[in-house]
């Protein structure tokens, strides 16, 4: 075999090695449920789920819980489908968690509950203000 | 001067420099593709005339960014772009950060670098001179049209930095005065208040101008059918590039190091990457650049791979700046509606490129003979391979956005995201490639300067790998590295950095100074990966609080990488013990941080007053009742002490939080303390805010006070009363003749000798009382002043305790991060001593009359 079809193949195989390296580890948003189906097929941990703190009928944010000794926090996030879901984070409450208009929980069911080992928070940004 | 006038006449000179700048530059396009067409060098008509235009195009360029500076330092906030990134209370040099943190103002530097180098261009060239500038001035007009800011109908061209505030915002004011202007602005990011963002983005926007030079040159030789002779004066221009990018890269590492709290330097972020994979590109085209200089192969590769490279350019503005990567990414512009404009320019670069190149496939000549695995054209192009490979791996994730949305566009559905943990993900490929560049580098090297075969190769080897495997085998008992890939890592470091020497040591011994630079720039990227597998192989997190239980509802225990510290309380961590002192203020003209406890609110929050004398390092700054200047009082800065446990040695960190209302959030940026063999890093992921909703506070308890120096107890601190005194104003009511307000001295003993001066405010206005709650966080306490006794001049105070005030920090360790700084030091004096070489020899040849 002539050299450069060896190094196009190796070329090649890794190639195919990345994608499917990135198939596997792409994460991708889902609801609770969904999350939990993943979770009983052994897939326990980076999952994304977008949701919003549940508010209650006064529109204040309910069931937000810092441990004692302040390290974690628990709250309860309501996903698109209006299921409402109590997740553990094991680091300090992040502190624009109650200005933030939609929060992202990474993580995934562990015992039957969402342990989420990160958390992005979309904030209402400077960019979109629209007014003096 | 009257702020309720809007200078009209700087705007409109602005808009009419870009319009020109834009027109100018289609004519130019028009006119260097004539003289390309026709072959025109020197002072021949079209080429002349394309050069007045380019000059002026060029000239219109640099007035619309000197006045778009202007209109920034002159705080015009009846503009936009003044109103939205900068404020009358930012430090000149941050007003330079403000002109690039808009899409437009970055467009502008870009096109303004682009500029720039045709005008360098123009001066060294002759032949190619108007092929080149062709596509010079081709790319301008699509920058120049991004901020070009023209509506015709529905259809919007560009987004015009010059725009007025009252055209962007509906706003009541505008219609009762037209002429209405902010008396500020809304203040830049203050994560981009930080000397590298005067200094980053102005050199990547100047790495991605200079990966236009080899792509016109490229072009411009397909074109001309001369299909070689582009390479000599391209490549001094693409390893200026790739030096200036890559230091580009590294810059903003460390500025993400130093201000952000990721913890490092690198998030593998999408915007990140889309810098990252053109440099790898690049890196490769000027191997194999330099290849066909030596020997007359991989023509047509270097071809793909320059053209390659700027293509990823136009792909990383995209990305960018079309807003697609959303909330993927922290950098990300917000969308001015120019993906359409963005697209148009990526494909007419995409379309046209590569159809040219497939034009003339057929017409470029290739060396028929293979590659003998004893040559260096085999491993030089074995290395670009690789180079290619690292940022195929990158930008597959990395265009997860973009695959989503065009299968949405085809009707599909696409939820992809990028993996949870990015680094991880990213670093276990990049390291084996890593590995295979360090190997390839110190091998490649011994080919280049020599003919070998295998009985050489041997000789020539033997003497590097043997010292490498020494010097890697004590570097690793010694620093306890058992991990196998970094053990292989630090192999394949150590003997690039031993073979380069190697062959720098035989240079200098032939006094061949001049062609030390690729050997140079390998140690430097030798020393950069050891110094990445260091810092990060082997980053410690020092406050790590073992099995400790996540909430009172669950069983499992799980480590936890924090550790909350109260005020005034050491706790040991990691053989030192921690103190968090003070939370404090950095105030115009005194040194260091001044305490919280230390000042008054006025109704402005840049100015505060001492209820206190600041004394800094035993030098009086203010005395009580001074008003001090406060430029950036959002940013609260931890006094947190280090106090080695083994030896009793003493450091200070200020890491700093920044609450931000324009923002609407927190940000946190660590301070970090550095040592020759590692890093302290340090950051507070939570700080303690006393007004919040969470803190809890005790019934509240009434005192009374007798006499004058008296003691009593505030949250178990010693306190003395020293009286109280009639005092003519209060900052928060207008008090009329028959009003009162009395305010009490009360001097609080805190921890370390610091003593506090409380004064609570008693006020009776239209015979109604108005109590103040005074709160001091030093002691947690929240003090009122209840009543005053006139029969026996006693007072009574309210007083309400809650937790001593603290902090949760997170304190990492970074080994051997300087070897990471070091390398990029020798890296880029690698690159200069190898561009000086490229030009030096383009230079020679035209002067000859072969350029």
């Amino acid at each position: 075999m002539k050299k450069s079809s060896l190094i196009g193949i190796v070329v090649i195989a890794i190639a195919i090695a990345v994608i499917v390296s990135t198939s596997s580890s792409a994460s991708s948003y889902v609801t609770f449920d969904e999350a939990y189906t993943l979770s009983e097929n052994g897939k326990s941990g980076s999952i994304h789920v977008v949701g919003e703190l549940k508010k209650n009928s006064g529109g204040q944010i309910v069931g937000v819980q810092p441990s004692s000794d302040m390290l974690t926090v628990e709250f309860i996030l309501v996903d698109e489908n209006q299921k409402e879901q109590k997740v553990f984070l094991n680091s300090p409450m992040p502190s624009d968690l109650l200005n933030s208009e939609k929060v992202v929980v990474i993580g995934g069911y562990k015992n039957d509950r969402f342990m989420a080992d990160k958390v992005l928070l979309k904030c209402p940004s400077k960019y979109e203000e629209t007014s003096l | 001067m009257n702020p309720q006038t809007i200078n009209l006449a700087i705007g409109n000179a602005g808009h009419i420099f870009v319009i020109i700048s834009f027109v100018a530059s289609i004519l130019a396009t028009y006119a260097y593709g004539k003289a390309a067409v026709n072959n025109e060098i020197g002072k021949d008509s079209w080429v002349s005339f394309g050069r007045k235009i380019f000059i002026a195009h060029g000239v219109a360029v640099i007035a619309a960014a000197v006045t778009l500076f202007l209109i920034i330092y002159n705080h015009n906030f009846e503009y936009h772009y003044a109103w939205s990134h900068s404020s009358v209370n930012l430090a000149v040099h941050y007003m330079i950060a403000c002109f690039w943190e808009g899409q437009e103002g970055s467009f502008l530097i870009w096109t303004l670098w682009n500029a720039l180098l045709g005008f360098v261009l123009i001066g060294t060239n002759k032949k190619w001179e108007a092929p080149v500038m062709t596509v010079f001035a081709l790319v301008q007009v699509f920058l120049t049209s991004m901020i070009l800011g023209i509506v015709i109908g529905d259809f919007k061209l560009g987004s015009s930095p010059f725009i007025l505030l009252r055209d962007v915002l509906s706003d009541a004011r505008f219609l009762i005065n037209p002429n209405f202007v902010p008396e500020d602005g809304t203040g830049l990011n203050p994560l981009l208040q930080n000397y590298w963002m005067v200094i980053h983005p102005p050199m990547t926007f100047l790495g991605f101008s200079l990966t236009l030079v080899p792509f016109s040159f490229c072009i411009a030789g397909l074109w001309r059918k001369d299909f070689t002779d582009w390479i000599r004066p391209a490549l001094p221009w693409t390893i200026f590039g790739g030096v200036i990018l890559g230091t580009a890269i590294i810059m903003g590492g460390y500025w993400a190091y130093e201000t952000l709290n990721f913890g490092g330097y690198w998030n593998w972020d999408p915007v990140e990457n889309a810098v990252y994979v053109p440099w790898l590109v690049l890196i490769a085209s000027m191997h194999t650049m330099i290849v066909f200089k030596k020997s007359e192969t991989a023509l047509k590769t270097s071809i793909v791979l320059v053209i390659s490279t700027f293509l990823l350019i136009l792909y990383a503005t995209f990305l960018t700046r079309s807003g697609i990567l959303g909330n993927a990414s922290v950098h990300s512009f917000t969308d001015l509606g120019l993906s359409g404009q963005l697209l148009v320019y990526l494909f007419v670069f995409l379309i046209g490129a590569i159809a040219l190149a497939a034009i003339r496939w057929k017409h470029i000549p290739t060396s028929e003979k293979e590659a003998s695995t004893y040559s260096r054209e085999f491993w030089i192009f074995i290395g670009a391979l690789t180079l290619c490979l690292m940022a195929f791996q990158v930008i597959v994730p990395t265009s997860f956005p973009v695959f989503n949305s065009i299968i949405e566009a085809f009707g599909g559905i696409s939820s992809l995201a990028q993996p949870a943990n990015q680094v991880e993900f990213y670093s276990q490929w990049q390291l084996w490639f890593a590995i295979a560049i360090a190997l390839l580098s110190g091998t490649g090297q011994f080919f280049f300067w020599q003919k070998m075969d295998k009985e050489k190769l041997k000789s020539a080897l033997a003497l590097p790998i043997i010292v490498s495997l020494l010097l890697s085998a004590l570097i690793f008992t010694t620093a306890k590295i058992y991990n196998p890939v970094y053990i292989a890592i630090l192999v394949a470091g150590v003997y690039s950095i031993v073979s380069n020497s190697n062959i720098l040591i035989n240079l200098f011994r032939s006094r061949s100074y001049k062609l030390t630079g690729g050997s140079v720039a390998h140690i430097g990227i030798a020393m950069i990966l050891l110094g990445i597998m260091f810092s990060e192989g082997y980053s410690r997190v020092l406050s790590k609080n073992l099995t400790r239980k996540i909430s009172n509802d669950l069983t499992e225990e799980q480590n936890n990488n924090m550790v909350i510290l109260f005020l005034n309380d050491p706790k040991p961590v990691a053989g030192y013990q921690l103190l968090y002192k003070s939370e404090g203020l950095s105030a115009r003209g005194i040194p260091g941080y001044i305490k919280k406890s230390f000042l008054a609110e006025t109704n402005d929050p840049h100015y505060k007053v001492a209820i206190q004398p600041i004394i800094q390092e035993g030098i009086k700054y203010a005395a009580l009742g001074d008003t001090l200047y406060f430029r950036t009082p959002e940013n609260t800065y931890h006094e947190v002490e280090y106090t080695s446990m083994s030896s009793g040695k003493k450091f200070t960190l200020y890491p700093r939080t920044q609450k931000n209302e324009n923002m609407g959030q927190t940000i946190v940026s660590p301070d970090i303390k550095k040592q020759w063999n590692r890093d302290i890093y340090t950051y507070v992921a939570l700080s303690n805010d006393f007004e919040d909703e969470f803190t809890q506070w005790s019934e509240k308890e009434i005192i009374k006070v007798d006499s004058i120096g008296q003691r009593f107890f505030i949250n178990d601190y010693v306190a003395i009363y020293n009286g109280f005194e009639r005092i003519p104003s209060v900052p928060f009511a207008n008090l009329s003749p028959k009003d009162v307000a009395v305010r009490a001295n009360i001097t609080v003993f805190a921890e370390g000798g610091n003593n506090y001066t409380l004064q609570p405010l008693y006020v009776i206005q239209d015979n109604f009382e108005r109590k103040r709650t005074l709160m001091n966080q030093e002691i947690a306490s929240r003090l009122t002043f209840e009543s005053i006794n006139p029969q026996d001049g006693s007072v009574q105070f309210g007083i309400q305790t809650t937790q001593k005030d603290y902090i949760i920090i997170q304190s990492l360790e970074k080994p051997q991060i300087n070897i990471l700084w070091i390398g990029t030091i020798i890296m880029i004096i690698g690159f200069i001593i190898a561009t000086r070489r490229r030009y030096i020899e383009f230079v020679k040849m035209r002067d000859k009359g072969f350029a």
